[in-house]
């Protein structure tokens, strides 16, 4: 543990990593240096809370308590996967069962095999980590429905006035978009180890983890993310597409 | 008996009134001929007739039921809407052939679709050509047999031989004549002089309503 300790006062002197950017921004007359200064302090104070949050459900480590942080985790991810989708006739609801059921599948096939346990300490994270990349999963899932109900409009039309059903006459856009949205978690598994050393991986070894030990857990994170970008499209993609459509079976404009 | 009926037919969007209150009825096995200035509207009352959007006022009629009240998979599958720019699918010509009876759960009638090519003068091994490889005339061909692998009540066209080129034009005249002594009714859109001339049933949309 004397590996990943931070001191108060190497914190402030890396502080001067942010002034990098806002000297950047202040040079190349971005006018950014506003926006850069508020998301720092917003990252320092939810961090602090958070911090603090984790280290009382840790200390606690109650069944209920635990269940209910990967509520609002869920709940949150949804919230912001939803706010990404650029269709007018959206709904929350979808993004809300396409995060619950792609992170509690994930999650209970985790702790069914034993690779995690059922413990905050564990299940908050782990939980955190599935949320975050359905959550970009789904938005970029919305995205390209968005833009090939736009792109791709006549087609559609075409299937529905030979009698087509909806799901058949949205099939070649739905399948588009999902592939969109699993893309960037299958190009990153394919350079895992080569480009990057992700988080999991690289915290394992700060911690003094044998490098050995730490790639199967990163092994075991590279399939759950599989798992739950590809839950997560897949449900999103076939929730989100009738919305397109009103009760006539008729393409909105 | 009326097969199609438009009652007060208004359409509008937003603020802009794209079609005027018309009303008018087509009779079962009619021809009739939709003619009138750009902008009026004509393709908007064939997307009506189609139910692919829904009147702002006034009702539409099939066999005396309004359209909102029927399935609209069905009302489609019976009332077949044939676009003026038709926009073909998938890679290949059989790509869009099968796609009729892909939404049927039907197994694909070989012979039907090499007989259907046939009538638009078009050869068996078509059905392997790439869509991007074929010609506008031979779009719209594809794309009219499309509607017709399974006979329709009503086939709704909409300007389906603008450019294309006399024999073209003259293959798809007679494709549409032969499936209306078939049975089916059909309402066309159209500018050309020609099939406006030879019309026997004409309705001519105004701005203040229609001129039969």
């Amino acid at each position: 543990m004397k590996n990943v300790v931070v001191s108060n006062w190497s914190l402030v002197l890396a502080f001067a990593l942010v002034l990098v950017s806002v000297a950047i921004s202040a040079k190349e007359k971005l006018g950014l240096t506003k926006d850069i200064l508020v998301s720092v302090a917003r990252a320092i104070v939810q961090l602090i809370i958070i911090g603090f949050i984790l280290k009382f459900i840790f200390h606690v480590n109650a069944l209920w308590l635990t269940l209910a942080s990967t509520l609002i985790i869920i709940f949150n991810a949804s919230w912001n996967a939803y706010e990404r989708n650029p269709n007018p006739h959206r709904k929350l609801i979808d993004s809300i069962v396409a995060e619950a059921i792609g992170t509690y599948v994930t999650l209970g096939l985790l702790i069914i095999s034993e690779v995690i346990k059922p413990i905050p300490m564990q299940v908050i994270p782990i939980t955190g980590m599935i949320a975050g990349n359905e959550m970009v999963a789904v938005g970029l899932c919305y995205k390209a429905l968005n833009n090939s109900f736009h792109d791709l409009r006549e087609p559609v039309l075409e299937r529905l006035a030979l009698g087509s059903d909806i799901k058949m006459a949205s099939m070649p856009i739905l399948r588009r978009s999902i592939k969109t949205a699993m893309q960037p978690t299958i190009d990153s598994a394919k350079t895992v180890g080569l480009v990057n050393l992700p988080g999991m991986m690289s915290g394992l070894i700060f911690a003094g983890v044998n490098p050995v030990y730490a790639i199967k857990y990163q092994i075991m994170i590279t399939f759950m993310l599989l798992s739950a970008t590809g839950l997560g499209a897949v449900i999103s993609g076939y929730l989100a597409y009738k919305n397109y459509f009103n009760k006539q079976m008729q393409l909105r404009d | 008996m009326a097969i199609i009926e438009l009652q007060q037919v208004g359409y509008r969007v937003k603020d802009k009134q794209i079609l005027q209150k018309i009303s008018f009825s087509v009779e079962k096995n009619d021809f009739l001929t939709l003619v009138g200035p750009s902008g009026i509207g004509k393709s908007t009352i064939l997307k009506l007739a189609a139910n692919l959007i829904s009147p702002t006022e006034g009702k539409i009629l099939y066999l005396k039921q309004n359209i909102t009240q029927l399935d609209p998979i069905k009302y489609r599958r019976a009332v077949s809407y044939c676009f003026q720019q038709p926009a073909l699918f998938g890679k290949t010509v059989k790509d869009n052939l099968i796609f009729p009876y892909q939404i049927r759960k039907k197994p694909v009638n070989q012979s039907h679709l090499t007989d259907l090519l046939e009538q638009v003068d078009l050869p068996a091994n078509f059905l392997n050509k790439e869509i991007t490889a074929l010609s506008g005339g031979e779009k719209q061909r594809v794309a009219l047999i499309r509607n017709l692998i399974f006979l329709p009540k009503v086939l709704l066209l909409d300007e389906v031989t603008t450019g294309l080129d006399e024999q073209s034009k003259c293959i798809v005249h007679q494709l549409i004549k032969a499936i209306y002594e078939q049975g089916v009714t059909i309402i066309q859109v159209t500018h050309d002089q020609s099939e406006i001339n030879s019309a026997t049933n004409i309705i001519q949309i105004q701005k203040d309503g229609i001129k039969k």
